[in-house]
Order: C-alpha cells, then sequence, then structure tokens
C-alpha cells in the first residue's frame, strides 16, 4: 500500500474510474474528516465522495425529540443525554430551549454517570436518552444490566438506539440512492466487525472499506475501493486494523442482544427501517420510558424547506439545500445535520462554504 | 458522535480502570473488555473501553490526536 498522502493521491489520479462512481461515507466522523482535511479537492473529480446517515443525532426523528420534551413537561424527571442532541430542533422547540425554561435537563458523558445520579438521589426519576448506532449499544446494555442487578428502580432508558448494515440494506433499495461503495464506520465496526458487511459485497457486490478517521486512513480506503471497482470485485476490507478486528468485539456485540431484540426503527429522511432498531427484552421492560411515562405520539414533521432526508441519503449535498447558510446555520439550524458537530450540513459550513 | 481515543490502563479494580490519556487520568468502565490488563491500552468511547489495542497503534492514534488538539488551540 502507498505510505503517504502524496503517493495516494498520484495513485487514485492514475487509476481513476472513466466515469463518475459515488463512495458514501457512512460515519459522520468520516464527514467531518473529508472536510476538514480539504479531501474531496485532493481527489480526482470523477471521485464523489457523499455523505450517508451514519450520524445518530441527524437520523433521531423531530417525533422523538417532540416525546421527550413532552415527557420533561408532564412528569418530574431527570434527564441525561450526550450533548449532540440538546440543540436538534424538535416541532416546536428544542432539549436546549427546554432546559433555558428550567426543565431538569443535564448533558453526560457517558450512561453510566446517569445510573450513577439516580443511584445516588433514588427520589429522582431519571430518564437516560439512548442514542447512538452499535459503538454505543453496549454501553447501554452494560447500564442496564447494572440497574437490574442493583435494582435499581428510578432509571429508565428513553431509547432511539439504531443499526446500521439494516440502514446501509434500505439505501441500496432505493432507486433514487445511486452507491459505488461504501466507506464504513470504524468505531461501529470495532463492535460488529466486518461480517455484518459481507451481504453488502456479496449480494449488491458493493466494495465495502471499514475505514480509519485520518486523511491517510481515509485515502488508502477509497484507494482501495478503487483497486476493487477497477478489478471488478466486491470484498469488504478492514482498512482501520488498528482498532477493527474482523471478529469485532464479541463480548460487547452478546451484550446488545441480551438486553434488547431487534424492532423497527424509523430514521430521521428515511422513514421506518425494519430491523434496525432495538428494544428492550420483556426482562428489563422495566427501564423502559416511554412504557412507564406515556405521552401522546408525535408524528414527526420535517421544518418547512429542510432537506436533511435528501441530505441522509446522499441524494443531494448540503448545498443543494436552498436554505443551507442563507436561513439555516450553526447558531440557527433548521435541520438536524446542521446541528451536529458531525452533520454533513455543519461540515460543509465550517470547512467548505467558500468553495459551494 | 462515535468518537473513541486511545489510553493506557493504569489500576484496574473489577469492572473499573483508571487510565491516563494525554496526561489526563479518569476511571473507565472495562466491562466490554474483560481480557484488558495493566499497561494495556483500549478505545475509549464514552466512558467505556470497546477495543483492546497495540502499544505502537495506540501511539500513532495519539499522536494523531496531539496534532489536532494543537491545531483546535491556535
Amino acid at each position: 500500500m502507498k505510505s503517504n498522502i502524496k503517493e495516494l493521491v498520484e495513485y487514485l489520479n492514475n487509476n481513476k474510474p472513466d466515469h463518475k462512481i459515488n463512495i458514501m461515507e457512512v460515519c459522520g466522523t468520516h464527514t467531518m474528516a473529508i472536510s476538514r482535511y480539504g479531501l474531496r479537492q485532493l481527489i480526482p473529480e470523477s471521485i464523489n465522495l457523499i455523505s450517508g446517515p451514519g450520524c445518530p443525532v441527524c437520523v433521531t426523528p423531530a417525533g422523538d425529540i417532540d416525546s421527550i420534551i413532552e415527557i420533561a413537561g408532564k412528569y418530574e424527571v431527570s434527564i441525561f443525554t450526550f450533548g449532540d442532541i440538546l440543540r436538534v430542533p424538535g416541532s416546536k422547540s428544542s432539549l436546549y430551549n427546554e432546559r433555558s425554561e428550567g426543565k431538569d435537563i443535564n448533558i453526560c458523558y457517558s450512561p453510566a454517570d446517569a445510573l450513577d445520579f439516580a443511584k445516588n438521589n433514588p427520589e429522582r426519576k431519571v430518564i437516560f436518552i439512548a442514542i447512538g448506532f452499535e459503538t454505543t449499544i453496549p454501553l447501554t446494555s452494560v447500564i442496564i444490566k447494572r440497574a437490574y442487578r442493583e435494582k435499581i428502580n428510578n432509571f429508565y432508558i428513553y431509547n432511539t438506539h439504531k443499526l446500521i448494515p439494516e440502514a446501509l440494506e434500505l439505501l441500496l433499495l432505493d432507486k433514487e440512492v445511486e452507491i459505488d461503495a461504501f466507506l464504513c464506520p470504524g468505531h461501529v465496526s470495532a463492535i460488529i466487525g466486518s461480517k455484518p458487511y459481507n451481504f453488502i459485497a456479496e449480494d449488491y457486490h458493493i466494495p465495502c472499506v471499514i475505514s480509519g478517521f485520518e486523511p491517510i486512513d481515509i485515502l488508502e480506503s477509497i484507494a482501495t475501493i478503487i483497486r476493487q471497482i477497477n478489478k471488478d470485485i466486491s470484498e469488504v476490507d478492514i482498512q482501520y486494523k488498528r482498532v477493527v478486528k474482523e471478529e469485532g468485539n464479541p463480548t460487547a456485540v452478546k451484550l446488545i442482544y441480551e438486553v434488547f431484540d431487534k424492532s423497527d426503527s424509523v430514521w430521521r429522511g428515511l422513514g421506518n427501517i425494519p430491523g434496525s432498531g432495538l428494544k428492550l427484552k420483556k426482562k428489563f421492560l422495566k427501564f423502559d420510558a416511554k412504557t412507564y411515562f406515556p405521552v401522546k405520539r408525535f408524528k414527526s414533521r420535517e421544518p418547512a424547506g429542510c432537506e436533511c432526508g435528501d441530505v441522509l441519503k446522499g441524494i443531494k449535498k448540503p448545498a443543494e439545500c436552498r436554505l443551507f447558510s442563507k436561513i439555516c446555520k450553526p447558531e440557527n439550524p433548521v435541520g438536524p445535520c446542521m446541528v451536529s458537530s458531525e452533520g454533513s450540513c455543519a461540515a460543509y459550513y465550517k470547512y467548505e462554504k467558500l468553495k459551494v | 458522535m462515535c468518537l473513541a481515543i486511545p489510553a493506557k490502563i493504569i489500576k484496574i479494580n473489577k469492572n473499573i480502570a483508571e487510565v491516563e490519556s494525554y496526561g489526563v487520568k479518569k476511571e473507565i468502565d472495562i466491562s466490554l473488555t474483560p481480557d484488558a490488563k495493566k499497561g494495556n491500552f483500549v478505545i475509549v468511547h464514552a466512558g467505556f473501553a470497546i477495543q483492546i489495542i497495540d502499544k505502537k497503534d495506540a501511539a500513532t492514534i495519539q499522536n494523531y490526536w496531539k496534532e489536532y488538539l494543537g491545531e483546535k488551540q491556535h
């Protein structure tokens, strides 16, 4: 393999495909790295990098935000969440605004912090917003098992966890979306390994490369994809061998399915994807915030003019949205892709605005 | 959101380990990496070790992070 960026760029220029190919980077951290390091400008124009649905904050439907706000208003609860989701707009408000209004909404670094708070404050009812893909799901499993074992009865999760491979299959079945290869997420794959992507390479003949997050990692992964395309083969490769093993982390995967069963899940922009979500097993249902703090169900409505849905599917680039950088900016985000630090719109706004 | 950083395990007490990363010490949960031992390097996501990594690879990743953090300060 080429050992430096110059060699990799030369390789790509010398071996570029004679037609345009779309490589979808699935992970929001990849999106940010591609924009930050200007990789789009380094590689031949025929290699088109498009962003996918790999930012958990971005794919959380507005209806979930509305439900959490409703719970915070209707019940005496302390809500804990990762910071990213605070500013995501629901239909009428955001958790950030609700916190400013005095609601008990807290940012935590780890799900364990929320459980510790519940344990130390038995008079409070504590809800952790369980958001994230396979990287984060085993963490939730650990704290649910701990809450069960230690009989912590004032702790709940509002579960929005989602699974990546199922979403990728939906994208491949969508006739509007044109994908020639996937740059697969690094830390999701640290958990699930490379095998869950095999069906994409085998059944859909789409190359998949699990990539690290440095510029040289991403360019090396793109070079591997181009090599596969030029040889007309499709395989799952691990470029991010520093962290990802073929078998992933079997302990973590086992823990996921000790606590959860697969279920359907609604993704912002993509709709309902069968088997792409998780629900707590019956044994752990007493920790389910949706069951214990019932509120009316909100239908997710996208803000008028917001095209996050098409951006999340890679159909449109952020600058093709009419609101981008005019009305929708990081300080006044309309859609979730501008809110999250790893959203494609935020990445384009911060690093590539001048180029659009 | 799936950010993860390398850290060295200094001390282990059951499922909790004290780790050091960039001069900062912190307690993390190592339930997901039951084979982790004192002196190992792990990748940490939201307070949990999610994978054990080689010392050499940890140094590579740490150098990238140092570069990034240095850039953020300027």
